[in-house]
This record gives C-alpha cells, structure tokens and sequence, in this order.
C-alpha cells in the first residue's frame, strides 16, 4: 500500500529531477515554444516541495491536492494549470484514504489524465504531455518502472509528430523534429513514481 | 444610479501593459455611463510575461459586485488557468464566467454592455459577438 510518505518522496524526486533538467526542458522549449518551461517547472516544484514540508498533509489524496494548487498558483505559464490539474484531480480522486493501492493510484491518475485532457482539448498524438502520460497510465497495472519506460519512450516519439496544440501549432510543419518539451517533463514526472517505490 | 448590480470585467494578458491598457480602452469607449467595474491582470506576480492565479483570483474579488463576473483572456496559459480556477470551485467568486471572446473587440463591447446594467449573459453574448464583426 501507498501512504502519504510515499506520496510526498514521489513530489521530492520529481522536484529533484526537473531541478535536474530545468536546462534541458528549457533549451527543447527553445525551437518550438517560449523558452521558459524548465525554469516555470522549476520554480513549481520548488513551491511544491516548500509548501509540503510546511502543511505536511497526511493523506496521498491531501498531498496531490496540495501540490496541483501549488503549481495553478506559481509556474505561470500553460504547464500550471495542466500539471496542477493533473495532480490535483488524481489527489480528489483518492479522496481522504490514508493509505491507497497501486491500482488505485492508476485509476486515480486516469482521471487525472482526463481531466488534463479536457482542460487542454489535447488528444494523443497532438504533441504534448499526454504523449507521454497515456502510455504510461496504460502501463501502470503492471509496474512503475513499466510506466516509467512508457513515459520515456511516448516522449521520444513526440520527434516526428506535428505540433497541433499551444504555441509550438503555430509553426505548423516547422514543429517537426523536435521533442516535445511538456511530455518530456511528464515523463520525469512518471519517473519520480518508479524512484519513490525504490525501483 | 449605483453600480452595486452591475457585472464585473477581468482582463487576462501574458502582458500586464496588454491588460491595463485593453482595460482603459475598453472603459474610454464605454463613455460617460455608469463605471463599470473593470480590473486587468496582466503577467506575472514578479512582472513578467506569464499568468498569475493570485493576480487573476484578485482582481476578480475586486470587481464582484454580485452581479457575476465576466472574464476575458488572451491565449494558452490565460485560458488554462482561468479554466483550472474555474474548476477548483472556490477561488473565483461565485457566477464567474470564462468568456469565449476576441480580448481587445471582446473587452469593449463586454464593458459597454455592463454599462447598460446588462446582466453577465448579456454581457457574454455580447463578447462572443465581437467574433463575427468582420473587418474585410
């Protein structure tokens, strides 16, 4: 079972690692976005880890809810909101449980991902986020290092698709070949689950 | 007569210049009616491009007047946090709409109607309309 300790290592290894590759999220924003979403997530997490340490919530549903207000209020541009909605959604989801299941943490999380999907009108294979994030959902029943795996490789096969939301749609065929920066980030998302389960 | 019923407006930009001046605009050519409660929430809390929830959530407070709130935004993150703002349920005060509309044509018409006394259907209709003015 997964406790609120669980949940709260899974938020530190993600701050931690888009601490890590702020740089990167940032430079692969660069050709097709703003460039600035390592910095936004940055500063996101960094109010994520800030505000769990204060309020320490002890529920997993009470530290994702937490977390997504964090990231509405703080990120500044469209990652925010979505990732905010992401997490928050999937903590209401779980509702006040003290501790959950890992089938539960994926069914919690499909709603999450619906949610994202609904705010943001965007459908797999649109180039974002959701590239990343269904596959791995998808790969959840069957461990979180298969998620994480999922994660990864959604991410990577954003390269060749045109961009058909956000910013980066208005460079049309231009968007071709590059990374989508938001399913890379949802990625080191996924991966901060596998590292707080110790896999 | 007062402007206790009239409904609010809120301006979202990326540019916090962009939102107050669509606001002052809008409320220039509104003319000499009765003031309607118009705030911008443009940029970042530090002052740069971006959206800010707490700037958003702020000036929403400040034009309620309990006649509902009509909020019009630019693009992508304006969008996505009113929308997510909207969902929470409890940070945006009550009968506060996300209004689908053109920001600049949208605003002017939005404040102009609420200057009417029009209420916050009225004044939506009347932004989306600002879509289907054609200029050529």
């Amino acid at each position: 079972m997964l406790d609120a300790h669980f949940f709260r290592r899974w938020m530190t290894a993600t701050a931690a690692s888009v601490d890590r590759e702020a740089e990167r999220l940032t430079a692969l924003d660069s050709p097709i976005g703003d460039a600035d979403h390592g910095s936004n997530l940055q500063r996101g997490f960094t109010a994520v880890t800030a505000a769990l340490e204060k309020e320490a919530p002890g529920t997993p549903g009470g530290v994702l809810t937490l977390a997504g207000r964090q990231l509405i209020s703080t990120v500044g541009g469209a990652s925010g909101p979505l990732y905010g909605t992401l997490l928050r959604r999937t903590g209401k989801a779980l509702g006040d449980a003290a501790e959950v299941s890992p089938e539960q943490l994926a069914e919690a999380l499909r709603a999450g991902v619906d949610a994202v999907r609904t705010l943001g009108g965007a459908a797999p294979g649109d180039k974002t986020m959701i590239d990343a994030l269904v596959p791995a959902v998808d790969a959840l029943g069957d461990s979180f290092t298969a998620a994480r795996t999922a994660a990864e490789e959604g991410a990577v096969a954003t390269t060749p698709l045109q961009a058909r939301k956000g910013r980066a749609s208005y460079l049309g065929e231009r968007s071709i070949g590059h990374q989508d920066p938001g399913a890379t980030s949802a990625a080191l998302l996924v991966a901060g689950l596998a590292e707080a389960a110790g896999e | 007569m007062s402007d206790e019923r009239l409904v609010g407006i809120v301006l979202v930009s990326h540019s916090a210049e962009v939102a107050a001046s669509v606001a002052e605009l809008a409320k220039g050519l509104a003319g000499g009616g009765p003031a309607v409660p118009v705030a911008p929430a443009g940029g970042t809390e530090s002052g740069g491009l971006g959206t800010s929830a707490e700037l958003i959530a702020a000036a929403a407070a400040s034009v309620d007047r309990g006649a509902g709130v009509a909020v019009l935004t630019d693009l992508g993150s304006a969008v996505l946090t009113v929308k997510a703002l909207l969902a929470e349920g409890d940070e945006l005060p009550e009968q506060t709409r996300l209004v689908d509309a053109p920001f600049v044509e949208g605003a002017v018409a939005a404040v102009v109607t609420a200057a009417t006394g029009a209420d916050l259907a009225a004044v939506e209709s009347a932004a989306a309309e600002a879509y289907t003015y054609r200029k050529v």
